[in-house]
């Protein structure tokens, strides 16, 4: 009888064995390495700026992130919408300046990742993009002389250490840019080239001193890394690092059947390229048709990668240099944001539509079609339970 | 490794009737079994493949005009980064093609879109190679790229498939 006590022991010994660990496949492993944080490669340097990793640039960047003073009216700094204690953003479904905007605060961390700026990737580098919210009459409204003198009044010993002397503002108007009121639109057309330059110099040096500070914002190692790294080893889960059931057929249907991963790839969990999935417009705000408007907008903005103010040569351009400009995938497309944090920001999407993950999770499930263009999402067949697991698989990733 | 330390932790019995151990000796080749199984089971691919488009880097252009191979710069393809690709044409007598005109197109058939880039030859290396620069695989899965070719040969067009 021992024997077969034996026997049968090792029996159940050997079935359990197969059972103990989630289990994945060899490509289920692989995809989920390719998510973890660890895979996420340093910060290349940015050529188009040389004061990007410049330590007083960036503090200086830090001052005038935060500074209330860089604003029409004294009231909005880029950190209004953009606040420390939210991943730097806004908890809106649009943001609010001086005036009510169209669109969604995005936050900000591994920002300097980014190869396109805003929701429909109207600029082309992060210190481009700084510098259009402080013109934008819904945002900072201000105009670029008065940021030029308002930097020499306050701040012109710390930006000279940096950026060299500034120049000679005298005859100069204080209030003056190519995009403001029309009495600036004629202040700015009565400079000469190179009163214009000047300013232009000055605004350029402020967009890259904010962005040499935005390249200290990354993202922070989640759950969702400290399992990927124990499977990745095979060490033995400890803590919060142990996935639920239920976050493991999240992880599996995102990876898998729910097709997330197609776009939300690599360890932000972007691809930082432009989609039309079918999200419905808000009623009431002006049309928005995403990146296929954004494409001229870049062009034509004088501080874009094929611009004067650019530092370095014109290698670094090639995301402009290739940038498709006229295809109907464009319409209505918007930037995949990354979705780490996304579980505890909401409300999601470009102009806020969908005020938690459920109500995104089910729009994707449903797939309907596009008011504008082609959605490129399939509709899917996901049961409740999966659509939960998909949730709370999604909450990994901000905690 | 837990079975092997169980069959250690047995120590051979005595006096057991053969009919016994027969029925023991089957019992422990069905558990066995079991565990192979098991292991097999659990180890093996989810889901097969279904049999994917032509990955070929070398082929034939569609009216057999000329030989296309389409190769990654690096070697490696880079999902999300720029790359640049070389499309090297020959004719059918394995002369290289030079001065063609190039117009490149594509994305990706399941998903409804484009390439998300405009990638355009911007060299000739000579022996027939050309450089195409601004190639960007933003996600994974099944891409195609269309080439048209024209040069004194003729025209001709060629798709190649790249699957990440």
């Amino acid at each position: 009888m021992k024997r077969l006590f034996c026997f049968l022991a090792l029996m159940v010994a050997v079935i359990l064995a197969g059972c103990g660990k989630p289990d994945f496949s060899d490509a289920e492993k692989k995809t989920i390495a390719s998510l973890a944080l660890s895979r996420l490669p340093p910060l290349k340097p940015d050529t188009t700026n040389r004061f990007a990793d410049v330590p007083a640039a960036a503090a200086l960047g830090s001052t005038l992130f935060f500074d209330l003073g860089m604003s029409r009216d004294g009231t909005v700094s880029c950190s209004t919408c953009h606040k420390i204690d939210r991943q730097f953003q806004d908890d809106l479904p649009q943001a609010v300046g001086v005036g009510h905007t169209n669109r969604r605060t995005m936050p900000l961390a591994g920002v300097a990742r980014d190869p396109w700026f805003f929701w429909d990737g109207r600029r082309d580098s992060l210190w481009a993009q700084a510098l259009t919210p402080l013109e934008n009459p819904l945002e900072q409204a201000g105009n670029r002389a008065a940021y030029a003198h308002y930097i020499k009044a306050r701040f012109g010993e710390r930006y000279e250490r940096i950026f060299g002397p500034l120049p000679d503002f005298s005859g100069m108007p204080l209030n003056a840019s190519p995009l403001g009121t029309d009495a600036e639109k004629a202040a700015w057309n009565a400079m000469s080239g190179p009163q214009r330059d000047a300013i232009n110099g000055v605004f350029a040096n402020i967009g890259k001193a904010i962005a040499a500070f935005e390249r200290s914002i990354e993202p922070a190692p989640t759950r969702f890394d400290r399992f990927a790294l124990d499977l990745a080893t095979g060490a033995e889960p400890k803590g919060d690092a142990v996935f639920t059931r239920e976050e493991i057929l999240g992880l599996k249907l995102f990876i898998g059947k729910a097709n997330c991963v197609t776009c939300h790839d690599g360890p932000r969990f972007t691809d930082n390229s432009f989609h039309n999935t079918g999200v419905p417009p808000v009623a009431d705000l002006p049309p928005d048709r995403g990146r296929i408007d954004a494409v001229h907008q870049v062009e034509a903005d004088p501080f874009n990668c094929f611009g004067a103010y650019r530092d370095g040569d014109a290698s670094a351009c090639g995301e402009l240099r290739f940038m498709v400009k006229d295809a109907p995938q464009l319409i209505r497309a918007y930037k995949t944001p990354s979705l780490r944090g996304a579980a505890t920001r909401p409300p999601y999407m470009h102009a806020g539509q969908f005020s938690s993950l459920d109500e995104v999770v089910a729009h994707y499930a449903k797939a309907a079609p596009s008011v504008e263009g082609t959605s490129e999402v399939h509709p899917l067949e996901l049961s409740d339970r999966e659509r939960g697991a998909l949730v709370a698989f999604l909450k990994t990733l901000s905690e | 490794m837990r079975s092997v330390r169980q069959s250690v932790v047995c120590r051979r019995g005595t006096g057991l009737a053969s009919l016994w151990r027969y029925l023991l000796a089957g019992l422990g080749l069905a558990a066995l079994l079991v565990g192979i199984l098991a292991v097999v089971y659990l180890t093996a691919p989810r889901s097969a493949q279904p049999a994917g488009p032509d990955v070929s880097r070398t082929k034939k252009t569609d009216n057999g005009l000329y030989m296309a191979s389409f190769v990654p710069e690096r070697g490696v393809v880079r999902q999300g980064e720029l790359e640049s690709w070389l499309l090297t044409l020959k004719t059918k007598t394995g002369a290289s093609v030079e001065r063609a005109a190039i117009a490149i197109s594509g994305g990706m058939p399941q998903h409804n879109h484009g390439l998300p880039t405009s990638p355009q030859v911007t060299d000739y290396l000579g022996e027939g190679r050309y450089r195409i620069e601004g190639l960007k695989f933003t996600m994974s899965g099944w891409w195609q790229l269309r080439f048209a070719i024209s040069s004194g040969a003729g025209s001709d067009t060629v798709l190649f498939n790249v699957v990440l």
